[in-house]
């Protein structure tokens, strides 16, 4: 790991000048449970850390009826989940949270850092860049990609994005607090993710400087909510394919839905098709399924990967299922 | 069946005698700690390093002062320069809990948290435990249900484990199983790690338990 300055501001404005300070330099420090690795593997060299450990208005919780839930971005999975509002109002987020294997990673692990954590391309890890470009040729087409993108893979971005909360965050029109040299800024969780056209890009919309603050999540209003994730391994892995779904349902039938699916794009990707799928309909087994198929409809696997498929559309029949029967 | 191990030899010449002896920096000392929690350090816009900077750390209830530079990890601190050894370095980036430790009473990753960022918060390592007169309960449970083999990985899971029990301490085969599933045994101990779990959790319940 390549040597650093740290400093561990007290407020996010300082936290905010210590980054600009650096020129594009400084990465911020959350949980440190993704970044200290890349570190180690030269896949991040930041000059400067800024740890956010002592800004106590990023460990806010606070939840209310009638205002949604607001996470400050240092608040860990494991305190997330110890909280009984969040488990009775958002059971889908914190089963989501609960996905995040292991323990130890939990306990450190912020939801802030779920969100920004980088791609696990095996690729980018090795230091091959987001785009994992060798001699001008992409490493992933040709390469082992079993684990990439089956929507949204035109190129040149082949990741899929790893965040177990966004899916479901974003199904719940979750919106994120940025703060930066220029102010605040508000974004939609959606918004976060960018599916980069260049290697000049990041896959995260932050500018230099900028931090992630909050996560506001508007009240739930009755919906019913649930995640599925398909997993190879039950622990310290991240799932192959996931899904949220969030339903409205009035008198028996879908009035509204969001379809969310996770680990199979380089953003996370919304299914506009299984939403349409659902309205109207009476959930059972078979539309549960219609929705699965519909929302994998346009999927273009890659030479490795076209086992995803079916595992995306189990994700999300299993997930509108568990949804509809009240089960996160 | 429990059985006396004999205790090394305290008067060998070990590598890490001889490491010290090459030349490594050591920077430490030994002080009484008050109380539990150690002081939180204040945060502050100054910008520390990348030169080594002085750290206190509190580990099983007593200061230990170091210099290390912000990029040491907690893990490498412990071993390195405190010949605190018993947390393992294995893969080193979060996905095995050899090193495993706990920090204000959760288990975290030792090689994913910087020593910088453990000031301030109570730490407590395998050698905290108990001893070889006085096991944990937890210890104590691994020994009696040959929840190790080679035993490389075993510190990081005891560890693990008391953690797990002080914040589940009625846990079901499934709760284990979740809570535990942060560290690997690559020989294949975790029927025995299972069962050991849950007679300690059944011992610390019957207020046997001294740690």
């Amino acid at each position: 790991m390549q040597a650093f300055e740290y400093a561990r501001p007290k407020s996010t404005q300082e936290a905010v000048k210590l980054l600009a300070d650096a020129g594009g330099e400084a990465l911020p420090l959350a949980g440190g449970t993704d970044l200290i690795s890349l570190m180690k593997d030269g896949a991040a060299a930041p000059k400067r850390l800024v740890s956010l450990q002592h800004v106590g208005e990023l460990r806010r919780l606070s939840h209310s009826s009638s205002a949604g839930l607001r996470l400050g971005a240092m608040v860990t999975l494991d305190e997330l989940l110890e909280s009984k509002e969040v488990a009775a109002a958002y059971p889908a987020i914190a089963e989501a949270a609960r996905g995040v294997h292991s323990q130890q990673i939990r306990s450190t692990g912020t939801v802030g850092g779920d969100l920004c954590q980088r791609p696990r391309c095996w690729y980018y890890r090795a230091g091959f860049g987001l785009l994992a470009v060798y001699n001008g040729k992409a490493l992933v087409l040709d390469g082992d990609n079993r684990y990439h993108a089956i929507l949204g893979n035109s190129g040149p971005a082949y990741f899929v994005n790893p965040s177990s909360l966004a899916p479901i965050l974003i199904a719940l029109n979750a919106k994120l607090s940025i703060h930066g040299p220029q102010g605040e800024r508000e974004l939609s969780v959606q918004d976060l993710f960018v599916n980069p056209k260049s290697d000049q890009e990041s896959e995260l919309a932050l500018r230099p400087g900028e931090i992630l603050t909050e996560i506001r999540v508007p009240p739930a209003g009755g919906a019913k909510m649930a995640i599925y994730e398909v997993r190879q391994k039950e622990a310290l892995d991240w799932p192959l394919a996931a899904a949220a779904a969030v339903l409205k349902i009035q008198g028996g039938t879908v009035e509204s839905a969001r379809v969310v699916m996770g680990h199979v794009a380089p953003v996370p990707w919304p299914s506009p098709d299984a939403e349409e799928a659902l309205k109207g309909k009476s959930v059972d087994e078979n539309v549960a399924a219609e929705a699965g198929k519909a929302a994998l409809s346009k999927a273009t696997p890659l030479s490795m990967n076209a086992y995803k498929v079916q595992l995306a559309r189990v994700a999300v029949k299993r997930a509108i299922l568990r949804a509809a029967k009240g089960e996160a | 069946m429990r059985k006396k191990k004999t205790k090394p030899p305290q008067d060998g010449f070990s590598r890490r005698d001889f490491l010290k002896g090459a030349g490594i920096t050591v920077s430490t000392s030994l002080l009484p700690m008050p109380g539990t929690a150690a002081a939180r350090p204040e945060g502050s816009s100054e910008v520390l390093g990348p030169n080594p900077v002085p750290i206190t750390l509190s580990i099983n209830g007593a200061a230990r002062s170091l210099k290390v530079e912000p990029r040491v990890t907690l893990l490498d601190a412990l071993r390195n320069q405190l010949d605190i050894t018993g947390a393992k370095k294995v893969c080193d980036r979060g996905v095995c809990g050899a090193c495993t430790v706990i920090l204000d009473g959760r288990a975290v990753y030792a090689c994913n948290v910087l020593a910088v960022e453990a000031e301030g918060h109570k730490i407590e390592t395998i050698e905290g435990l108990g001893t070889e007169e006085h096991l944990h309960p937890v210890m104590a449970a691994f020994v009696d249900n040959d929840a190790q083999q080679c035993g490389f990985c075993t510190p990081g899971f005891v560890v693990a484990c008391k953690a797990f029990l002080d914040k589940h301490p009625n846990p079901t085969l499934a709760d284990v199983e979740h809570g535990l599933g942060g560290n690997l045994c690559r020989c294949g101990t975790y029927a025995g790690v299972r069962e050991a779990v849950l007679e300690a959790a059944k011992t610390l319940k019957g207020g046997h338990a001294n740690g």
